[in-house]
Order: C-alpha cells, then sequence, then structure tokens
C-alpha cells in the first residue's frame, strides 16, 4: 500500500495533474456528503422553513434559496448538497459488492480454468449483450419488490452490472499472470494452488483493480441518476437523488425554466469527471508503459573540435 | 574501392563503371534525439562519400546509432530530432531543402528498405494498389498500362510472378514480403538506398537470397546502396567498404576486405573477434555495453570497453588518420603502432589503469 | 489462398451460427432472471387488485401454472418463432409493440449514429493526427464532457437553449398531433411513412422533430467515437506500413487519409458495434427525455405498470439487435480487412 500511495506521489507531468484535479474535485463532493446537514442550509425534503411558511414554489436563485426552489417546493442547493451523500453512499456500495463478488470469481476462474471458467465466460458474455442500463433496470425493479426503492436496493442493483467487468479485467490478468515466468517457477518448486493465488495473482491482479474501481464508479454515477431519471431509482422519500430531481425538472425545462435542471446536472457532470479523471491518472500511474516520453526540439551547440582537414581529404 | 573486387556470390571478378563522382557527400553529420535528459547523440560527426553502384556496409553494436544514420541520410527522422553537418545528394545540399521538398525525393532519388517486411505494407492494400499509389506519386501523368509495365518489371527482377499483382500482402510469406518492399523501393529506380537489417527478420535461407538481390542491384539499377546490419558474414559477402560505427561515430571505414583483414581500430578487432564461424571453439565478446549517448565517455568513447587504452584515449579524442592499407580509422593506439605520437608525452602512452576502466564503465 | 467468395461465406455462415447459442443463454438468463425472483409475474402486475380466485384463472390463461422448466422450453420455442409473448398489462403481443413502436427508436438511434459519426470521425481523426497541440487537448475534453454528462441532461439543457433562441423549434414528440393524424401508418415508420406520402409538410415536420433527440443520443455516442478513433490514429500512425509509406515519398496528406486513417477504422468498426449496446439504453432515457414514442418509451411504462412478460419480451428483443449488430459489423469487417477472410 505504502509503495502504491509512493508511486502515486512520484508521478510527473500531466498525469499528476489529472490525477489531482480529479482528487481535489471528489475531496470537495465527498465532503458535501459527509458535512450535509452543516453545509445544506435546509433537509433535503423540507418545504417549509423554520416559521412554518412553505418554500415558493420555482422560485429563481435569491439569497435564501441560492439555487432556487424546484417544482416541488425544494431547496435547490440543498438538494444538490445532499444528492452527494447519496450518491456516495450508492457508488461506495455498490463497486465494494462488486468487487467483492467479481474479484474473487475473475480469480478462481482463470486460475482453475476447465469447464467451469469457459460456462462464466459465455454467460458473461452473454450478459453484455443485455445493454447495461437495461441489466439495471431489471435489477432494480426485481430488487425493489424485496427492498423497497432504498438506496440498498439500487446499489446492488448496480453491483450487479459491473460484476461481469471486474469478472472480465480480473480473469484475463489472471490467465496472463498464471502463465508468467515467476508463478511457474513458484510452481515448480511445489507452491500449494491457494499459496499461488493468494501470493502471487492476487498482488498482480489486484493492480487493475483501482483504475477499474474508479471508471466503475463513475459509471455508476451516470447509472444511479439514469434510474432515478425514469423513476426507477431510489424514492424521493428515501434520500435526495440528482436523477430523480432532473426528472422532476423536464417539464419546467419545456418551459424555459432552467434552474430545476442546471445544478443536480453539474453535479454529477462534475462527479463524474473528477472520477474518471482519477481513474485515467491512476492508469497512467500504474501502467507505465502508457506514459510517453517528450522530446524536444534539438539546437546544435558550435562544435568544440573543427573538422579535421585530412579526414575530409580522405574521405574523398 | 575503383580496383576489381571479388563477387563472392558469384565467384567472378566484376568491374565497376567509373563513377562520375560520389552520389552521396557525408560530411561531419550530426543527428541528435532531444530528450528531457539532454541531446541524446545518436549520429556525432560522420564523414564519408559513396559512389554509384557502390555498397557500404555498417556494422557495430545495437544502439551505435546505425539505423540513425540510415534514416537521417533521407531524413525519414521522427519529430524531436534534428541535423547539422552536410549533405550532398547529387550535388544538392539535403539539409537546406524544405522538409516538402526531402519528402518528394523520398522514393525518386532515395529509397529505404526496411527490418520488418511482415509490418511495412498496408494490410489492406493490394500489392497493385502500393505500385500505382507509389508511381502516381512521383509521376501524375502515368498511364495505367506503364504503371503495371513497370511494377510487373521490378517484381519479375525479384522473382515474383505477376499472378501475385493483385494480391494482398498478408498472402505473401516474410521472405516474399521483404522482395516484394525492394522491388516497391526500385520500381522508381532511386540512385540511393538504405538497407537497414534487411534480412534479420528473416531465416538464414532466405536472407542468402535478399543479400544476393542486393548484391545484384549495381548491375541492374547501378544503385549506391547503405547495408546496414550487425552481420559481419553479410558485409564480406556483398559490401565494397565497410563503416564501423560506436557511439554515435565511425571509428573505421575503408574497403571491406582490407578493415577485415588488417582492422586498425581496437573495436573492429573486438567485433570481428566476437563473430561466430565454423571454426569458432569458444565465444568472445565485449566487455560492458554501448555508452549513453547522452553523456557519452570523454576522450575515445570506446577507452572504457577498450583493451588497448592508454591515458591519452581517456582525455583526447583520437584524430581520424589514413592508416597504411588505406582504412580510415580515429585511434591513439594505431596511431602509437605507427610511431605517430612522438611528440605526445610519453606519461600519455602507458596504459589506462584497470580501476579507471570499472569506474568508467559504471559511469 | 487467393480471397474468394467461398471462404468469405463460409466465414458468414460460421459466424451465423454461433449467434444461436448466444441468444440461448442470453434467453435463458433473462428468463430465470425474471422468473426465479420472488413474486410471480400476475400478482406482481394485479395483486391487491384482484382477488386470489382471479389471479389465478388468468395464471392459468397465460400458462404460468405450469412447471418452471415447461414455461422455460415454451418460451424458447415462441422467441424461435419470433413470438415474444403477449404483455399481462393491456394484453398485446410484444411483436405488435415492437411493429408500431419500433420505427420511432429505429430512426432516433439511425440519426443519432449519423450525427455521431459526422463529428465524431473528423474530430477524432484531427485529434490523433496533432497529438498534444491545443485542438487535441479541445476535442479531448470535448469527450470527456459528452462521456460524463448524463444523456437527459444535455437533452434538458438544449431544450432550453432551443427554447430561448428558435422558439417554435419542436422540442418533444416525434411529429406535431396534425402530421401524426394526416400520414397514413404503412410501415410504422413514421419518417418512412411521411417520405411514402408525398406530404412534404409532414415530411419537414417529423425531420424538425428528430433534430434534437437525436443529436442529443448522437453526442453522447460522438464522445465515445471521438476517443476511439483518436486512439487508433496515434496507433495507426506509428504504424510500420506507415512509415514506409513516407519513405516511398507518399505525401503526408494520403499518408494520413489512405494508410494511418482507413487502418484506423478497422478497430473502429468492431467497438462502435460494440455500442449498440450503450445507445440502446442511451436511446431509452432519449425517449423519456423528449416523449419519444419508440420502445424505450413503452418499456418504462410496462415497467411502471409491473408487466413482467413485457419486460422480458422487450429486453430479449433489445438483447436480439445487439447480438445482430454484432454479426453484421463482423461482416463489415470481413468485408473492409482482408485478413479476417482466410
Amino acid at each position: 500500500m505504502r509503495k502504491f500511495l509512493s508511486t502515486i506521489w512520484s508521478t510527473k507531468g500531466l498525469a499528476r495533474w489529472i490525477l489531482l484535479v480529479g482528487v481535489v474535485i471528489t475531496v470537495v463532493f465527498v465532503a458535501f456528503a459527509i458535512f450535509a446537514p452543516w453545509i445544506a442550509p435546509f433537509d433535503f425534503n423540507q418545504t417549509r422553513d423554520a416559521a412554518g411558511v412553505k418554500f415558493p414554489k420555482l422560485q429563481s436563485p435569491s439569497g435564501t434559496h441560492w439555487l432556487g426552489t424546484n417544482d416541488q417546493f425544494f431547496d435547490i442547493f440543498s438538494r444538490v448538497v445532499w444528492g452527494a451523500r447519496t450518491a456516495l453512499e450508492v457508488v461506495v456500495i455498490s463497486v465494494l459488492v462488486a468487487g467483492v463478488i467479481g474479484v474473487p470469481l475473475g480469480l478462481v476462474s482463470g486460475f482453475i480454468g476447465g469447464w467451469i471458467d469457459r460456462l462464466l465466460v459465455f454467460v458473461m458474455d452473454a450478459l453484455y449483450t443485455i445493454p447495461s442500463l437495461l441489466l439495471a433496470i431489471i435489477f432494480a425493479f426485481l430488487l425493489r419488490d424485496a427492498l423497497g426503492g432504498s438506496i440498498m436496493a439500487v446499489a446492488l442493483a448496480l453491483a450487479a452490472i459491473y460484476v461481469p467487468q471486474y469478472y472480465r479485467v480480473v480473469r484475463s490478468t489472471t490467465v496472463s499472470a498464471r502463465e508468467a515466468t515467476y508463478v511457474e517457477a513458484a510452481r515448480a518448486i511445489g507452491a500449494k494452488p491457494t499459496t499461488i493465488m493468494r501470493k502471487y495473482l492476487f498482488g498482480n491482479v489486484v493492480q487493475s483493480v483501482p483504475v477499474l474501481g474508479t471508471l466503475n464508479a463513475a459509471d455508476a454515477l451516470g447509472t444511479l441518476a439514469a434510474l432515478g431519471f425514469l423513476g426507477l431509482g431510489i424514492q424521493p422519500t428515501e434520500a435526495s437523488e440528482w436523477g430523480y430531481d432532473l426528472s422532476r425538472a423536464l417539464d419546467d425545462a419545456q418551459a424555459g425554466v432552467w434552474w430545476p435542471a442546471l445544478w443536480p446536472g453539474l453535479a454529477i457532470i462534475l462527479l463524474i469527471t473528477a472520477l474518471t479523471l482519477v481513474g485515467e491518472g491512476l492508469n497512467e500511474t500504474l501502467n507505465p508503459a502508457l506514459r510517453r516520453r517528450r522530446l524536444l526540439p534539438v539546437r546544435f551547440p558550435s562544435k568544440a573540435t573543427p573538422t579535421d582537414p585530412e579526414m575530409a581529404e580522405a574521405a574523398k | 574501392m575503383n580496383s576489381p573486387t571479388v563477387d563472392l556470390i558469384d565467384g567472378q571478378v566484376t568491374e565497376p563503371g567509373a563513377p562520375g563522382g560520389p552520389v552521396l557527400e557525408v560530411r561531419d553529420l550530426r543527428v541528435w534525439y532531444g530528450t528531457e535528459r539532454g541531446p541524446v547523440r545518436a549520429v556525432d560527426g560522420v564523414s564519408f562519400d559513396l559512389a554509384e553502384g557502390e555498397i557500404l556496409g555498417v556494422v557495430g553494436e545495437s544502439g551505435c546509432g546505425k539505423s540513425t544514420l540510415g534514416r537521417g541520410l533521407i531524413g525519414l527522422l521522427p519529430d524531436g530530432s534534428n541535423r547539422d553537418g552536410t549533405l550532398r545528394f547529387q550535388g544538392t545540399d539535403m539539409l537546406a531543402l524544405k522538409p516538402k521538398e526531402q519528402h518528394a525525393m523520398r522514393g525518386r532519388d532515395l529509397g529505404m528498405i526496411f527490418q520488418e517486411p511482415l509490418t511495412r505494407l498496408n494490410p489492406l492494400m493490394r500489392i497493385s494498389e502500393h505500385f500505382s499509389e507509389t508511381l502516381k506519386t512521383h509521376d501524375k501523368s502515368i498511364s495505367k498500362a506503364e504503371i503495371e509495365r513497370r511494377s510487373l518489371e521490378s517484381l519479375r527482377v525479384m522473382g515474383i510472378p505477376p499472378t501475385r499483382f493483385h494480391a494482398y500482402p498478408h498472402e505473401f510469406s516474410g521472405g516474399m514480403r521483404q522482395r516484394l518492399m525492394i522491388a516497391l523501393t526500385l520500381v522508381l529506380r532511386p540512385a540511393f538506398v538504405v538497407a537497414d537489417e534487411p534480412t534479420t527478420a528473416l531465416d538464414v535461407l532466405v536472407e542468402a537470397q535478399i543479400i544476393r538481390i542486393l548484391h545484384d542491384l549495381r548491375a541492374n539499377y547501378r544503385t549506391a546502396l547503405l547495408l546496414i546490419t550487425h552481420n559481419l558474414g553479410i558485409v564480406a559477402e556483398a559490401c565494397d567498404r565497410v563503416a564501423v560505427m560506436y557511439a554515435g561515430e565511425i571509428v573505421e571505414i575503408g574497403d571491406a576486405r582490407e578493415v577485415f583483414a588488417r582492422p586498425q581500430h581496437p573495436y573492429t578487432r573486438e567485433l570481428l573477434r566476437s563473430t561466430i564461424s565454423l571454426s569458432t571453439t569458444g565465444l568472445n565478446y565485449i566487455d560492458g555495453a554501448p555508452p549513453d549517448l547522452v553523456e557519452p565517455p570523454p576522450g575515445c568513447h570506446f577507452h572504457p570497453r577498450c583493451p588497448d587504452a592508454m591515458k591519452i584515449c581517456a582525455s583526447r579524442h583520437p584524430i581520424t588518420r589514413v592508416h597504411p592499407g588505406g582504412s580510415l580509422a580515429s585511434c591513439w593506439a594505431a596511431d602509437a603502432r605507427e610511431g605517430l605520437l612522438a611528440d605526445v608525452p610519453v606519461v600519455e602512452l602507458e596504459p589506462l589503469p584497470r580501476e579507471e576502466i570499472a569506474v568508467a564503465d559504471e559511469a | 489462398m487467393s480471397s474468394g467468395s467461398g471462404s468469405l461465406s463460409r466465414y458468414l455462415v460460421i459466424r451465423l451460427l454461433l449467434v444461436i447459442p448466444m441468444m440461448w443463454v442470453v434467453l435463458t438468463v433473462i428468463f430465470f432472471l425474471l422468473r426465479v425472483a420472488p413474486g410471480d409475474p400476475v400478482s406482481a402486475a394485479f395483486g391487491g387488485r384482484l382477488d386470489e380466485h382471479a389471479l389465478d384463472v388468468r395464471r392459468a390463461a397465460l400458462g404460468l401454472n405450469r412447471p418452471l422448466i415447461v414455461q422455460y422450453f415454451d418460451y424458447l420455442g415462441d422467441v424461435a418463432r419470433f413470438d415474444f409473448g403477449h404483455t399481462i398489462s393491456d394484453n398485446r403481443p410484444v411483436l405488435d409493440v415492437i411493429r408500431e413502436q419500433g420505427g420511432a427508436t429505429l430512426t432516433l438511434t439511425l440519426g443519432a449514429f449519423l450525427f455521431a459519426l459526422l463529428i465524431g470521425l473528423p474530430l477524432g481523426r484531427l485529434a490523433g493526427r496533432y497529438r498534444d497541440s491545443g485542438a487535441d487537448a479541445a476535442i479531448r475534453i470535448f469527450g470527456v464532457v459528452t462521456y460524463a454528462a448524463p444523456i437527459f441532461w444535455v437533452g434538458i439543457m438544449l431544450v432550453l437553449l432551443v427554447v430561448k433562441v428558435f422558439p417554435g423549434w419542436p422540442t418533444y414528440d416525434i411529429a406535431s398531433p396534425i402530421t401524426k393524424f394526416t400520414v397514413p401508418p404503412k410501415t410504422h415508420i413514421l419518417l418512412l411513412d411521411a417520405v411514402l406520402s408525398g406530404n412534404s409538410d409532414a415530411l419537414v415536420d417529423v425531420l424538425k422533430h428528430h433534430v434534437l433527440p437525436c443529436v442529443t443520443l448522437g453526442l453522447l455516442l460522438s464522445g465515445v467515437i471521438i476517443r476511439l478513433v483518436r486512439i487508433n490514429v496515434i496507433q495507426a500512425m506509428k504504424g510500420d506500413y506507415v512509415e514506409a509509406a513516407r519513405a516511398r515519398g507518399i505525401p503526408e496528406r494520403r499518408v494520413v487519409r489512405r494508410h494511418a486513417f482507413r487502418n484506423a477504422l478497422v478497430p473502429v468498426i468492431t467497438v462502435i458495434g460494440l455500442q449498440v449496446a450503450l445507445t440502446l439504453g442511451g436511446a431509452v432515457l432519449t425517449e423519456r427525455t423528449f416523449n419519444w414514442p419508440g420502445l424505450g418509451t413503452e418499456l418504462i411504462q410496462y415497467i411502471t405498470a409491473r408487466d413482467y412478460i413485457a419486460l422480458q419480451g422487450l429486453v430479449t428483443f433489445f438483447a436480439l439487435i445487439v447480438v445482430i449488430v454484432s454479426v453484421l459489423v463482423d461482416i463489415l469487417n470481413a468485408l473492409v480487412d482482408p485478413r479476417v477472410r482466410y
């Protein structure tokens, strides 16, 4: 872990900036999520102020409501801040669950091989032909019956669609690592399969997981918003969710009212971009092969030793 | 080099025609790459001439600037590189040309044959399309019939049947693809061709075939050829002259038989000793590796690895001189053997102490 | 050795045969996912509204009281005959839903692809050729943002823009009511029907309605295409044959166009084909955004009605489209790249 961090710290050039910008924006949103009750002026489902007076509907940005209010009388700024908390919870749960299932599955499948491996590859390939949003819709639909429109239901639905991705990446790394000479050598000296898997393969394979994890987190965020937008996500009474707010803003947009739509969308874009930057930055840092040697223009100094006249003569 | 040379392939003596002045004049050519650590001096002060129909072999270890020299001569260099010195092709100053003018000369006047024939043809284009594209680029008004006639003629010389003219690259073997590349290079009859390790990726039988084809070029096309290789056997078979490169410089150049028989530079000698032949009983190699070309060692670049190194070698760059037999070499030890260093203090001619070798080697 | 048509057709047959096991796995996954889940389709759709006896009657009518394995084989047989079942909530054949609503989705996705290719190919090529230039940086940022921005948000923003700048330009639905009323439904593809009707006003109206949704969905795809084309052009520019072409003095413009770009397109075709799944997902969101009367809108309505069979049928159909397109892409690849054929 310390090696991992020091590699990141020693990154130079563009990759470092990409990583830095991504991390900073992500940290801001994480702070929103953690300190939402203190940052947001109102609760996410609050429609009346402390005196019991109802908020105005669809009020444009003002002193009390910095980003305005939407058609449900909610304060948009508070909804955006609370939305960060929802997004973070869903993304963290879904990426963790997907990783916990997908990584060992890929590791074992790739290491053991045989018919189990082939069957799993076939099933995962088949799942790829179903558009991931539709798969998420199906899982959200099914889990809704069991868990209601809760954060957990949506998080698990998202986890389900990322399992095949972890499986694929980890399996292919495992298969290529299995053939690597150092694993061959470990086997030759009689290491047990479990030891090989734990000590040699896992360490190797796990390198690709942080990159995939961040990129999946970015994707999960988009899918979460999509589910919310389609009305299949988290119940509006459970938590504030950006995608749901955008679906409410749809009709207002047709009427030319811009503030309910602008801010939740910007929040989504910023956080997805930030996570993508972290992923790309990590990728470039952890795979030195991707780094590009920079070429600089060449200037010739005047030569210290003049050309030997004899040589020019003799060369002819 | 105008004396009759024994053609080792045909086993007969051939008389090269009297050349009307050099095709290529290279004086103090430098090709550097810019990097964050400073310029890489891949080619650093190289001079030679090349006559019509002449084959010059360039040998040396990997990373000594052979390929960069070849590419530098025809201007096929990556971004971030620069050339300096004098480079005249048929009297034209190549370094003064605009990039576009230089580009237009490639193919028509300057050709290149590459190391890996498998990947050098566009996989989506038929062989015929490669030829017509090349011919049309350099002669807009050329007729279809003329394209076909010239392409098939070029293929025939390379022993490729006309029935394969419309095939795709992947339908040919490696050796055939290299012959295709040569046919494609020669269809425009360039006066100067660089062949960069043209046989390294091929098996031995095909190698002999390609070398024979290259060797026959001078009879068929009067092409001047720079043949880059690390196979000294090929040089002995096919080349008139040989240039030995080390750390971006030509350390020795001369008639191929003369250089092989009486190497003047210790690097040439060690390179020849490390060649494997049927009579080889033990493997010889040169200690260490070619130096970093960003900061090459001071004095003679070879001194850290040189068995003959003297104190002067570590501090002063040797002077290029003509040695008995006609070869040019830059080596203090060779000079000393001929008694040319009478005015150099004796202490400078003492062998370089061992420790210093180790230190310099590490640096 | 030579690339005869025989080897190409044999390749196609093999490729088509591979569709069957693939589709079978997809069908199986979808079926068991939806059926093994707790609750059966009928009680999901009507639970609480009908009493137990009425539910049983409906189950029997739909054959849902038989063992799951029997239903499974029935379902496989039906799909093999392109019968995707009847919806529970309004008892329509799913195939009718596809026939009547599929046209809108088809023209939306094709229009989006067209737009995405139109801006993605040249921009990606530009960015790849002039790598690390200002243009490259700007194009890459455009690519990242179009990928990060939720498609429905992009749609909303475009609506806001159009409402301000071109008031009166259609911002929702596939046509104005008058057009829908006057154009006779022959193919159920409204754009085609409008052409067939010879009514130019109707055609212009339908085309105008297509602009915003196609641009919205197309922007999402263009981000993917830009990234792809850029990276492949960079790869191809490093290709040995590109350097060899330069060594023959082929002009740089032609080197880029004929050698680098054409070779870069081969992997791009494959990956663009894989984006069909993404496109269909995006289409569902775009349809919801613009009130577009396509399959996505139907899908969401049936989900809201908790209609398992409709969901199963529509998802199966989407997966079928993805598989068919992947075959078409392979065929296209074989036509473009002579190496695939043998």
